[in-house]
């Protein structure tokens, strides 16, 4: 792991590429990143882009690849875009990276796609441990692309400093917008392929459900309207970005201070997981006696807890 | 825990027909892999790039436009270049039986014409992918 990180360090991208699949089948393993006195970095900016399946995530991060790398060259940007497993065979297609392809001999540019294997919330596991590798290999901004979601699937907003939602005229009235979860989510809103009909009243309709909702920190979330295909309101998207990253500087700060607590003890609880699942598969006899009625939960857990101690002092006591 | 296994499906060069494409793509989503579709007319490039980044175990290109020979020669040459040829390339679309051969020699270690049926696809690609792992 080490000779990797110092691969990715130099700026080899395979290298990278190896500790993401590394991390996303064992995100615990995020740990090992970092040894005695290494801060648990982040990227210098982590946006988080969600909105319904089909509203254009894609497009639009494309977009602001396109005008970010144009604008400093030297900020370097990763991208990573979450689609859905299917819930049926556990496999998935992974086609975001269609709509970024113009971007993919970019040297500054990184972008990998994750199949959200089951989980909720818009995410796919190993995300949280994937943002600290990109911390720690000096990546600049990190653009997170959630599946499609829909109103209560607000997980972007734990792991990201900023929230884009995206909408676009024609999906869904002001009432759906106004139920809870998205709504309060969202630091930025942007009405996208704003170059077809409806858009100004969409964004009406959503400045209104903001005037009737109390302000949250940093005042009012801007409501922006862009049009990816036709290169519009990209530049005013990210002058409201800064904007926005220096208005919520205080709730970034707090959050990123929370989200490492929280990434160390996610990492501890998976590992542990991991590891009384193993145990438990080679002691099936408890899951019959708890199955049986043989054995209270209780003592099934006390039973499956000495079971992976006594595993361990074994290993220990080996020479 | 069990690793995922990834693979790219891509279309190399001035070739816009992905419904073979699509289709693979989908029977292997079904048989529980992850696939990365990357569209139609890419670079040899932009293809084994891609498949760097997303750190594929297989990589699969299909061609309708006749010019197989120099796209897979270049996407091999690509991947050897970045120390990158453990990743397992195949290849389906209109692929005359002469050059299958020629491509097999090449590097290329499966090719599915047009016809070949599902089941056999994902088992020659399983047992492909399961040898790889042994070594």
């Amino acid at each position: 792991m080490k000779a990797l990180l110092e691969a990715a360090r130099r700026g080899d991208r395979r290298a990278l590429a190896r500790l993401v699949s590394l991390l996303e089948n064992e995100p615990g393993r995020v740990v090992d990143l970092f040894g005695k006195g290494v801060e648990w970095t982040s990227p210098g900016l982590t946006l988080a882009v969600t909105g319904p399946p089909g509203v254009g995530k894609s497009t639009f991060v494309s977009a602001l690849l396109g005008r970010l790398r144009e604008k400093n060259p030297s900020g370097r940007i990763a991208v990573l875009a979450v689609d859905p497993t299917s819930p049926y065979s556990g496999g998935a297609v992974l086609g975001d990276r269609v709509r970024m392809m113009e971007h993919s001999l970019d040297e500054g540019v990184f972008i990998r796609s994750f199949a959200n294997r089951g989980r909720l919330g818009g995410l796919a596991p190993g995300i949280r441990a994937v943002l600290r590798l990109l911390g720690l290999t000096g990546w600049d901004l990190a653009l997170l692309e959630t599946v499609g979601v829909g109103q209560s699937e607000v997980e972007a907003a734990s792991v990201a400093d900023l929230v884009a939602v995206l909408l676009a005229p024609g999906q869904g009235d002001g009432v759906q917008m106004l139920k809870a979860g998205l709504l309060e989510t969202a630091d930025l809103f942007v009405v996208h392929k704003a170059d077809r009909p409806g858009a100004d009243r969409m964004a009406a309709e959503i400045r209104a459900a903001l005037d009737m909702a109390e302000p949250g920190e940093g005042g009012r979330p801007p409501v922006l309207l862009v049009s990816s295909v036709e290169g519009r309101g990209v530049d005013a998207f990210l002058a409201a970005l800064e904007a926005r990253r220096k208005d919520l500087a205080e709730r970034i700060r707090r959050r990123r201070e929370g989200a490492r607590e929280e990434d160390a003890r996610l990492a501890l609880l998976h590992e542990a997981g991991a590891r009384l699942e193993k145990v438990l598969e080679g002691k099936r006899e408890i899951l019959r006696a708890l199955l049986s009625g043989g054995m209270s939960l209780e003592a099934a857990v006390e039973e499956l807890l000495r079971a992976a101690w006594g595993e361990e002092t074994d290993k220990g006591g080996k020479p | 825990m069990t690793r995922k296994k990834r693979i790219l499906v891509g279309k190399a060069g001035l070739d816009g027909h992905d419904r073979g494409a699509r289709y693979v793509a989908h029977i292997l989503r079904d048989a529980g892999y992850e696939v990365i579709y990357t569209g139609i007319r890419r670079t040899p490039e932009q293809i084994v790039e891609a498949a760097l980044q997303e750190d594929v175990d297989a990589l699969g290109l299909s061609l309708l436009s006749g010019a197989h020979m120099v796209l897979f020669k270049k996407v091999l040459d690509l991947l050897a270049e970045r120390g990158a040829s453990d990743i397992l390339v195949f290849g389906g679309g209109t692929i005359p039986p002469g050059d299958v051969e020629a491509l097999k020699k090449m590097g290329v270690k499966a090719v599915f014409t047009p016809g070949t049926p599902a089941a056999e696809i994902l088992a020659e690609l399983e047992r492909l992918l399961g040898e790889k792992e042994r070594r």
